[in-house]
């Protein structure tokens, strides 16, 4: 029974991440036309069905992709050039598997965890999931046998190394305060109540460090502003010589990177699956009033609450990308080399004194 | 000597964060405004004001300028023969080189000539409306408001003088096409 709780939460955290990127296609397409004044794609059906402002567009994408010659590079190598999308894919992923979903529930005398793996170095975990999909971007460059999907994939690399350290130097703040890498655990913390009525959240907590960390973590995603690897407009970049299927997976886990950062932010800083003044036994609002709900409830209410927030996160992602232009190159190095990392380590500095200075 | 062009930037515009922020907000005002649109759409309210800047081609279509310059077609005189007296005048000026006439006699000696054939290659054709310019006898107009004449083959782009004359409403006043030369309208100016 406890596999089968453990099989059915893999299958709910993954159908929701997918769920999720085929949503964010769909977004991609109609937020963009609703922010620039158009309607967006609205003529595929299925069948005569409705066209659902749009929704079948992904699944002719879908056909379109799979029908699609798979082309490689005859000078390029076969085996890395198969490979690289997959692991990219891959690697994506598998982050998702310390990500909290929802809290700890007893229901029926089982115990469901809204969190695939409980590691405590779950933080770290995350951090080293996405460094290690950097290979699939950089041999998909390499692999190509072109130079240019090689400085693409070059560019990748140097992008998400450098962003990945002012990640991690951020997040240190967080570490400080909470005392633990444990993602579950962070978000347990998240509950609490300042002076009985503010949640402490972690944005409340780390302001600078939420600003710098989105940032970054909007760079991981490789996506507009930060979109230089892959310059979909001009510039050209690592997945150049895909095609087909092999292509639509480096997009997913671009979606998929998105959606990521989205619940990092969530989890770290928004107080991840946290209603405010909801614990395990219901609502308990600072004015004293209580209203039960029995666990059932909860959980829905918590889950759905991660899920929104990760919602609006994706939101916030792709308002940003379709509302500011790209950065040169050189100014991407500065951004990230002269400011963000020295406010990072700024930020840990203040966070340590002020630690120091509070507990004494 | 090179213009130099400074932008004054200062800590404000450097920190990126309350210029992103602004623009963001400019985007964001677009897309909740259009979103509100449209949904007061789906429950019938505000028809009024568009929620997109864009129209729906097939179902929706822009209205056209007045003056735009569309399809062409030969206009009549009042018993339905074209007005066109085959003076070669729009052969002559189209830069295109895409109408082809070949003029025949005309019955009535005040006319003269007429149009055997009036083929206009639309395929060519620039719609610079020349033509229309040229005609002494305002027998060729770009008004019909028709945009869409494609076709899949080259010759399907040709019109001849039958389909640009059925373009033209046929005349109220119904003159026996046997009436005496004396009772066709005289040419006088052609009229606007
Ligand atoms: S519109 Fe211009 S190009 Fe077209 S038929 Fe007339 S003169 Fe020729
Ligand atoms: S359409 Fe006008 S310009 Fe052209 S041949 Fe006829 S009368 Fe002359």
């Amino acid at each position: 029974m406890n596999y089968l709780i453990a099989f059915l939460i893999v299958g709910f955290v993954f159908s929701a991440v997918m769920t999720f990127m085929y949503l964010l296609l769909w977004m991609e397409r109609k937020q963009s036309a609703v922010m620039q004044d158009r309607i967006g794609a609205n003529r595929a059906t299925f069948f005569g069905l409705p066209t659902m402002m749009g929704l079948w567009h992904n699944i002719a994408d879908g056909i379109k992709l799979i029908t699609k010659e798979d082309f490689i590079p005859p000078l390029g190598n076969r085996f890395l050039h198969t490979i690289s999308p997959m692991i990219a894919l891959f690697f994506a992923l598998i982050s998702f598997a310390v990500i909290p979903f929802g809290g700890v529930y007893s229901l029926w005398g089982y115990t469901v965890s809204f969190q695939i793996l409980h590691l405590n170095v779950g933080l770290l975990y995350v951090f080293a999931v996405m460094s290690m999909g950097i290979y699939g971007f950089v041999l998909s460059g390499w692999a190509s046998a072109n130079n240019y999907a090689l400085l693409g994939g070059m560019r990748a690399s140097g992008q998400m190394i450098s962003y990945e350290i002012t990640m991690g130097a951020t997040v240190i703040g967080l570490l400080m305060i909470y005392g633990t890498l444990d993602l579950q655990q962070i978000n347990v913390a998240q509950g609490e109540l300042w002076g009985g009525w503010l949640p402490l959240w972690g944005v409340l907590l780390q302001p600078l460090g939420f600003i710098l960390f989105f940032t970054a973590a909007m760079a991981e995603t490789k996506r507009v502003p930060f979109d230089i690897p892959e310059g979909e407009s001009e510039i050209v970049g690592y997945f150049m010589e895909y095609s087909g299927m092999k292509f639509a997976m480096f997009w997913q886990s671009d979606f998929i990177e998105t959606i990521l950062a989205a619940s990092l932010v969530t989890t770290l800083f928004f107080g991840g699956w946290q209603v405010p003044f909801l614990t395990a036994d219901g609502f308990h609002f600072p004015w004293g009033s209580v209203w039960n709900l029995p666990t059932l409830v909860v959980m829905v209410l918590q889950v759905g609450a991660f899920l929104g927030k990760v919602f609006f996160f994706c939101f916030l992602l792709m308002l940003i990308r379709w509302t500011l232009p790209r950065f040169r190159w050189d100014q991407l190095m500065k951004l990230g080399w002269t400011i963000m990392l020295p406010l990072s380590i700024i930020n840990i500095l203040v966070t340590g004194l002020v630690l120091v200075l509070l507990k004494g | 000597m090179a213009i130099k062009k400074v932008v004054e930037t200062g800590l404000w515009e450097r920190s990126y964060v309350p210029e992103i922020i602004r623009g963001m907000a400019l985007t964001a005002g677009h897309f909740f405004r259009n979103m509100a649109l449209h949904t007061a759409h789906v429950f019938g309210l505000a028809k009024d004001r568009r929620g997109s800047a864009t129209y729906q081609f097939p179902e929706e279509r822009r209205p056209l300028a007045p003056r735009l310059r569309t399809l062409h077609r030969l206009t009549r005189r009042e018993d339905g023969s074209p007005r066109c007296v085959a003076c070669m005048m729009c052969e002559t000026v189209c830069p295109a080189r895409c109408i082809y006439i070949v003029a025949g006699e005309h019955p009535n000696p005040q006319i003269e000539k007429y149009p055997v054939r009036f083929d206009i290659d639309l395929g060519l054709c620039v719609m610079c409306g020349y033509c229309v310019e040229a005609c002494p006898e305002d027998a060729i107009r770009m008004d019909t408001g028709i945009v869409e004449f494609s076709s899949y083959t080259r010759e399907g782009m040709i019109y001849d003088l039958k389909k640009l004359l059925s373009l033209s409403p046929t005349p109220k006043r119904s003159v026996p096409a046997s009436a005496r030369p004396e009772d066709l309208p005289q040419l006088t100016e052609p009229q606007a």
